[in-house]
């Protein structure tokens, strides 16, 4: 667990940021937090020749409302999105994920965009992201760009981002009037990626049926999904158990995981079945406590 | 029997029963406890190991080449280089055989293939990331049922027991045929296989040492994580022909041993190797894999089980058949007869007459280990099984199993009592223990909440552990190791201004040894524990021990501080009838004073005696106030308890929550309150460890599957819950305190009472046995497979 060598550098604004990353276009890795790319350095599994570390680079890490939607800098730790009222009050699945992810060491340090830039299959983030369908800001020397979530996470650590881009900020929609969300998460302790993470959110119309409905998914797949099916079956209906089950048994079959020690194939396709359950009715109780 | 300890010494004094703050805690919370990672010596160079991704293979060549092309890198060292040294090999504390680099073939994943000397950790890991090992895969053996089938590879054909198979020992206890002759007269018999899995001890501080040979004085140091520091010394002096008064073994603060420091790594041995060669200090840290992947193993028993028993319940026979899988090696640290430890302690704490007991020590392509960790040599899977076979059996006969185990206990009066495998047990009473364990926990109550949630398709779990624990090894007659016997001591020696410094022969690892033996002073001579040191672990001072594992420190080093200071009390005596111009016989002793009988206001304080020792001392007395004792126990110490847990399942996720644990437990008297609650809280955190958490696994070709703390699942604080101690009092009648070890009590008790709520949770579904770990993929994939989920 000793890393090979490397070259680190500690910019001190944006600018620079952007020049190093074109300058050493390919070979340069972004830190921002650590908790999951450092290890995977001491292990030599990443290799980077250069680290470039946010840390100085300011303007990455304010939390705020708008009109459309709540922003979030990248550089804001999980522990800041978990402490500010706004985000309890109004945005009860953000505050349920920012509680579990890693351990308090993890969320003291490790950062929303360091997570969502390194999408590991199994974090925690993507999966809010992909449920609430937001959007991810990246901006390089050239251009700023706004990129959806579901059309974000690519593949196992392997994301929209270009090497000459910083993830600057997340925009997740601004909750409307009847829409609640919920994060249930499979752990086998605290600290450790989810076996299965599901972020869940809907939206009830005056009628009291469904009028959309988000679910995200992590763990489950080579990277984190959006299970499309289930949020289909969903809507247009008006919540219940029975609807709950027959969705969450599409969300089981859309997910494709793999056997390893966090389970077999069986196990995990039945879990994220009935944490999607799970994660509904919570989403629903909250939608109607909003209306 | 009591239940409260109540202190024979003032709180100034400070003596046995006092809750006295731990006096090595400032320095740990300060930061400035020294680890043998925070030592730099003048010109020290660092190792660092190359190990073998395949857990078995042929090494057809080894390119050091691009490695030493690095600068600071200064040496490679192979198993080639070794051999010409005859080093290559080393002799393990089991008798067997261990290699310190290969020649030919690397016999586990992980196993130490070369060694990189350089000039700064960094550059000696970049060294090992260079250096390139042609290896051809050979067929790799993981499961010990396998390895034991006719035809199996044979792996170690120069050690098996017969040459043809991977059986390293057969060991047995206790009469067979009377055990068929019972089992087969038995109304009732329950026969299971349970396992219990290879776990590690996952201290929180590595294994390390650094090696400073000074060539000009021929002295070799060796700074070292050990938990048996003098023993050490022996074998290197033995191995490497060095002088003994020659070589010092000195450990300093450990963060954890718990068996695991008890074996010889090769890793030392070749940071010793390249001191030798290069003539300056080097150092050789484990990393966490490399702890985990290599290290000594613990557990990995598989045993079939079976109890016989009335119609009424009453138990008759104990048959037990066991396979223990040590890996390429066997590196157990077990006394030298017993090769499965003490694991014929199985009867526990059960009064039947017929028990037989067999375990193979089998071969495979796994790192080599079964240390004792916090448990006395087997002690641990031991309880495991006659606690799961004894509630299998109630549950069998539909009888409650907390009436099942009051009516097989071994009553108070039949102490000391002997077993049917040979051992006496000093003192017990047991009914009282799991009585107060039931009445703390509200026992029938929950009887009846299970009973109501059963109706309800809800699952909720009780289980009890009433074990027997054996430690304190022990009594030269048997015990020993490498020969070395299991003896401990201490030296006393008291200030003239009446301040005592005392050496001990065995070794904290943080078990609060500078606070406790202090009080065993304090107890026996009535100085302030304040005033007390307590020095351990520099072979160069300290009087020869065995050291620490087992619960052997109180036991045993306890045993022979108490002697030590009775001599100097003897002593002291005869100071006092020369100060106070008194006959011996007519002074009464009360901690930190003599006084003559009938004239309380003519004394002499201790401190006031250990004065005169130096500056008034009688004719024809020794000056000085010193003592030693060497303590050969007459018998280990038999502690006890009963442990009781309430589990409720999570039928959608199969996650084991428990509600509540109640641990009662008997250790005797107590020296400390507060550090034996300490010990207990820590013992059932590593019981409930293995129970849901941990487990060190395999894939097919030997790959290590929980090779970091990412997959190693140590639980934390959030995974533990609010433990409920209670204790019951009942002294030894053969130790000089009446104490009894406990460092390892809950480490064994927890598991089986987890296991047993677990089991008795799913009971009516058809369930008679989840090995632990119960991880929710398990327990889910029994509820799916009964319908349930």
């Amino acid at each position: 667990m000793i890393p090979g060598q490397f070259d680190y550098v500690r910019p001190a604004d944006m600018a620079e940021t952007l020049r190093i990353l074109k300058d050493r276009e390919g070979e340069a890795k972004l830190l921002s937090g650590g908790y999951s790319l450092l290890p995977l350095i001491k292990l030599r599994l990443a290799q980077p020749a250069l680290l470039v570390d946010l840390r100085d680079v300011a303007g990455l890490d304010g939390i705020a409302e708008t009109d459309d939607y709540l922003r979030i800098g990248a550089r804001a730790t999980h522990r800041q999105i978990h402490e500010m009222p706004m985000v309890r009050d109004r945005y009860p699945l953000l505050h349920d994920v920012t509680a579990v992810i890693g351990d308090p060491q993890v969320r003291n340090w490790g950062t929303i965009g360091g997570s969502v830039a390194h999408a590991d299959p199994a974090s925690d983030w993507p999966a809010v992201l992909l449920a609430t369908s937001s959007t991810i800001i990246c901006r390089s020397q050239s251009r700023e760009r706004a990129i959806a979530a579901r059309e974000f996470f690519l593949d196992t650590f392997t994301t929209a981002i270009e090497p000459t881009e910083v993830l600057t900020e997340i925009r997740i929609p601004r909750r409307p009037r009847g829409a609640g969300g919920a994060y249930q998460k499979l752990e086998r302790k605290v600290g450790d990626f989810a076996t299965v993470g599901v972020a869940a959110v809907v939206r009830l119309g005056a009628n009291g049926r469904i009028e959309s409905a988000g679910i995200g998914l992590t763990g489950v797949a080579e990277t984190p999904f959006a299970a499309t099916d289930a949020e289909a079956i969903l809507a247009g209906n008006a919540p219940a158990e029975e609807l709950f089950r027959k969705a969450a048994a599409a969300a089981g079959a859309q997910s494709r995981p793999a056997g390893d020690v966090r389970g077999p194939v069986e196990y995990k396709r039945a879990m994220a079945a009935e944490l999607t359950v799970r994660a509904l009715r919570t989403a629903v109780e909250r939608a109607l406590a909003n209306a | 029997m009591t239940t409260e300890t109540t202190p024979r010494t003032s709180p100034e004094i400070g003596g046995m029963g006092h809750s006295v703050k731990r006096k090595e805690d400032p320095r740990f919370i300060r930061g400035a406890g020294e680890y043998i990672d925070d030592l730099v010596l003048p010109g020290m160079l660092w190792l660092d190991i190359v190990r073998s991704p395949y857990a078995h293979a042929t090494i057809k060549g080894i390119d050091a080449s691009e490695a030493l092309k690095i600068p600071g890198v200064l040496a490679v060292i192979t198993g080639a280089d070794l051999e010409k040294a005859g080093l290559h090999w080393m002799p393990t504390l089991a008798g067997d055989k261990q290699m310190v680099l290969p020649t030919t073939t690397v016999m586990y994943q992980s196993q130490e293939v070369a060694a990189v000397v350089a000039t700064s950790r960094y550059i000696a890991a970049d060294g090992v990331a260079a250096v390139l090992v042609d290896y051809e895969p050979l067929p790799v053996i993981v499961d010990p049922h396998k390895a034991l089938e006719p035809g199996a590879m044979v792996l170690r054909p120069d050690r098996a027991a017969d040459k043809q198979t991977n059986r390293i020992w057969h060991w047995e206890s206790g009469d067979a045929a009377k055990t068929d002759a019972a089992l087969a007269a038995a109304d009732v018999r329950v026969s299971e296989d349970i396992y219990i899995p290879r776990i590690h001890v996952a201290s929180i501080e590595t294994c390390g040492c650094i090696a400073d040979w000074d060539a000009v004085r021929g002295q070799m140091t060796l700074h070292m994580t050990s938990q048996a520091p003098h023993a050490i010394r022996t074998v290197l002096a033995l191995v490497s022909g060095l002088p003994e008064q020659n070589i010092r073994v000195k450990t300093h603060d450990m963060g954890g041993g718990f068996g695991g420091k008890v074996p010889v790594y090769p890793g030392y041995v070749l940071a010793v190797v390249a001191s030798l060669t290069v003539g300056k200090p080097v150092k050789w840290i484990e990393d966490r894999s490399e702890n985990l992947q290599a290290d000594s193993f613990a557990r990995d028993y598989h045993i079939h089980a079976e109890l016989g028993a009335t119609k009424a319940g009453k138990i008759t026979s104990l048959k037990v058949k066991t396979i223990a899988d040590h890996g390429y090696t066997d590196a157990a640290a077990d006394p030298s007869k017993f090769p499965a430890g003490l694991f014929n302690v199985i009867t526990g704490s059960y009064d039947f007459d017929n028990a037989f007991v067999e375990v193979d020590g089998v071969y495979t392509n796994k790192p080599p280990g079964g240390v004792a960790y916090r448990c006395s040599f087997r002690v641990t899977e031991a309880v495991h099984a006659i606690e799961r076979m004894v509630d299998i059996l109630a549950h069998d006969i539909g009888k409650d199993p907390a009436q099942l185990r009051m009516e097989n206990f071994i009553q108070p009066e039949q102490f000391p009592y002997k077993t049917p495998t040979g051992w006496e047990y000093d003192s017990g009473n047991y009914g009282v223990a799991l009585q107060k364990a039931m009445d703390m926990i509200g026992y029938d109550d929950l009887r009846k909440e299970q009973a109501a949630k059963r109706a309800k398709g809800e699952l909720m779990g009780i289980g009890i552990s009433s074990f027997t624990e054996i430690v304190g090894a022990g009594p030269s007659h048997d015990f020993d190791i490498i020969g070395l016997k299991m003896f401990d001591s201490c030296e006393i020696r008291v200030h003239p201004t009446g301040k005592v410094l005392a050496r001990i022969g065995v070794q904290t690892t943080g078990q609060g040894h500078e606070t406790t033996f202090a009080q065993i002073i304090a107890e026996e001579l009535g100085f302030p524990v304040g005033d007390i040191k307590i020095e351990y672990g520099d072979t160069d001072t300290a009087p020869y021990g065995l050291g620490t594992y087992a619960s052997r420190s109180t036991p045993v080093a306890g045993a022979a501080t108490a002697m030590a200071a009775r001599k100097i009390r003897d002593k002291a005596r005869k100071l006092a009838a020369h100060l106070l111009e008194a006959s011996e016989e007519d002074l009464e002793w009360e901690p930190g004073k003599f006084s003559v009988k009938g004239s309380p206001d003519r004394f002499k304080t201790i401190q006031e005696i250990a004065f005169a020792a130096y500056t008034n001392h009688p004719a024809g007395m020794e000056a000085g106030l010193e003592a030693v004792d060497y303590y050969d126990p007459p018998n280990l110490t038999f502690p006890f308890g009963s442990y009781i847990c309430v589990v409720d399942i999570d039928k959608g996720t199969g996650q084991v929550h428990i509600r509540r644990f109640v641990a009662v437990d008997d250790c005797g008297n107590i020296i400390n309150p507060m550090i034996v609650d300490g010990q207990i809280h820590g013992g059932l955190t590593m019981g409930l460890a293995p129970s849901l958490y941990e487990a060190i696994t395999y894939d097919e070709l030997g790959n290590n599957l929980a090779g970091t703390f990412m997959d190693y699942l140590v639980p934390t604080a959030v995974e533990t819950p609010a433990w409920e101690t209670g204790k019951t009092i009942t002294p030894s009648p053969h130790h000089p305190l009446g104490a009894k070890g406990v460092g390892e009590s809950a480490t064994v008790g927890a598991p089986p009472a987890i296991a047993n709520a677990v089991v008795d949770a799913l009971w009516h579904l058809g369930v008679r046995n989840v090995d632990i770990p119960m991880t929710p993929q398990k327990i889910w994939a029994i509820l799916h497979e009964k319908g349930i989920s």
